[in-house]
């Protein structure tokens, strides 16, 4: 037995582990492997302040470089795992290197979903999901710049508030009838298809790439039967979960590693954490959730369970976007049958849309409108019955519906 | 030219004191994550978005800080034990006039 904790990963749900680890006094040796080339860091800021260069990266690593050899934590940086031996308890790394577990956390977090018509691989397409995509599309990402999104979802979208405000010439292009179609209701959608477009942003709605062309590099954009000409080409169109080394080793995968309220996989010496999983939820459903949150909240529940201290993992998942000055917070999962109730006018640019299911909150979207959120997050957590009519009443503190 | 630092002092509920520099325009929030300060979550890394970063600025420095905004306002009230001197030190930055500031760490930041 080599006594060492082993994570897979080097992300929000990785760091998290080592910190929740030390925090309920595990000792044992921790050895972390991430495939980039930096310690665990934020990847909110990226599509945000630091793509708009308001924040220099020192800023975005989640600890100082000292925290993990003060807390018994070994880096393994630009390195990946290639497989895991269940039977003898070793990873396999790409520099050749085995490693013993006694225990070992999966958090290899998700890749983008790659673009597959004619034309995605030309020089000018950008992804973002690393500090590294970000360095790459910022040499390109001047004024004056004509740049294509593909995908009007957060990435895109965040992306698209940036290239406004730094004075590119910004087209989104979305498959969906409606922005943010996954993730909002349609109220809110069409309050930032107005935004963008304020911002001088142009939509193309119901309009999916077919192509991309150009003589080397992108030059332009097939889509709807049209073609846009421009310069740069970021996409956005959702992420994958890392789970082929969970695959490979026979854990239970399907779209994301099958964990239990535990973060426990059916290994009992392998938990896996944050975007790479698929749990079944609060509700009682399957949810794989792609969010600093579960990242957080799953991390912090393997972390307790490995200490001998399980609880069951039951957090309302919450979700941000910063788009120019508008703050959306989210907090629960809808569904398209809940009954919608409106609270405050989308001119004044803070409102919220509550999601009823069954007389009770199960999720609410807030929009510049903090008190909205966080007692909409309570009322989900608490499952509380709640009257629409006071809901929609702004009349009514937010406080007192409580 | 070389980024300005200035001096910051996190006492912890317990009463440990650490004394730290921080660079300009940081968030003192990020002064007492970067350097392993006990008692800051800080789970949205500084969006205003989760109220984990709550401190309590002690007496004599509040004056110097530009007052709350709407949205910190309003996510304070949800943070536990919330003193008139509460603030969330992710909305905080650095400056020269804040050199010596001393911010008291709540016994938790989770309700």
């Amino acid at each position: 037995m080599s006594g060492n904790i082993v994570i897979v990963g080097a992300g929000q749900a990785g760091c998290q582990a080592v910190q929740t680890l030390r925090a309920e006094g595990v000792d044992a040796p921790i050895i972390m492997i991430g495939d980039e080339a930096y310690p665990p860091y934020q990847r909110p800021p990226l599509s945000k302040a630091y793509l708009l260069g308001n924040f220099e990266r020192p800023r975005l690593f989640l600890k100082a470089d000292h925290y993990y050899p003060e807390s018994g934590c070994e880096l393994i940086l630009d390195t990946s795992v290639t497989a895991i031996h269940r039977a003898e308890r070793i990873v396999e790394l790409s520099n050749g290197r085995k490693l013993g577990y006694d225990k070992l956390v999966l958090a290899t977090g998700a890749r983008v979903r790659r673009l597959k018509c004619r034309g995605a691989d030309l020089p000018g397409v950008h992804y973002l999901k690393t500090i590294a995509d970000v360095d790459g599309l910022q040499k390109v990402f001047q004024p004056g710049k004509r740049i294509t999104i593909v995908g009007g979802g957060y990435i895109g979208l965040e992306v698209a508030a940036v290239g406004a405000k730094r004075g590119l010439d910004v087209t989104v292009f979305e498959a969906m009838d409606r922005l943010m179609a996954r993730a909002v209701s349609p109220l809110v959608s069409d309050f930032y298809a107005r935004e963008h477009e304020k911002s001088g942003v142009k939509l193309k709605l119901r309009a999916g790439v077919e192509a991309i062309e150009g003589n080397g590099k992108v030059e332009r954009v097939i889509a709807g039967g049209e073609s846009h000409a421009c310069d740069i080409v970021l996409v956005g169109i959702g992420v994958v979960p890392c789970d082929e080394l969970a695959v490979n080793a026979g854990l239970g995968a399907d779209d994301g590693i099958v964990v239990d309220q535990n973060a426990r996989t059916g290994d009992p010496y392998i938990w896996a954490v944050g975007d790479c999983t698929r749990h079944v939820g609060r509700e009682g459903h399957e949810i794989r959730l792609e969010c600093v949150q579960n990242a957080i909240d799953q991390a912090k529940h393997a972390a307790l369970s490995m200490a001998g201290k399980p609880k069951t993992y039951s957090e309302v998942p919450w979700f941000w976007s910063d788009q120019y000055d508008l703050k959306l917070q989210i907090a629960g999962l809808a569904r398209p049958t809940d009954s919608l109730v409106q609270r405050g006018d989308p001119a004044t640019r803070k409102f919220a849309v509550f999601h009823l299911r069954d007389g009770k909150a199960a999720a609410v979207e807030a929009i510049n409108a903090a008190p909205e959120y966080m007692i909409g997050k309570k009322l989900i957590a608490e499952g509380k019955t709640v009257a629409p009519e006071k809901l929609a009443d702004l009349s009514i503190p937010m406080k007192q519906i409580a | 030219m070389p980024v300005q630092k200035f001096k910051v002092t996190y006492i912890e509920s317990t009463g440990q004191a650490h004394t730290v520099e921080v660079a300009e325009g940081w968030s003192l929030m990020e002064g007492a994550v970067k350097h392993l300060i006990p008692g800051i979550d800080a789970d949205c890394g500084g969006a205003c978005a989760c109220a984990t970063c709550q401190v309590y600025v002690a007496p004599g420095w509040e004056a110097k800080l530009p007052g709350r905004t709407d949205m910190e306002e309003t996510m304070l009230d949800f943070a536990p034990e919330v003193k008139p001197n509460s603030r969330l030190s992710c909305q905080l930055r650095m400056c020269a006039e804040l050199d010596g500031i001393v911010l008291n760490l709540p016994k938790v930041q989770h309700a």
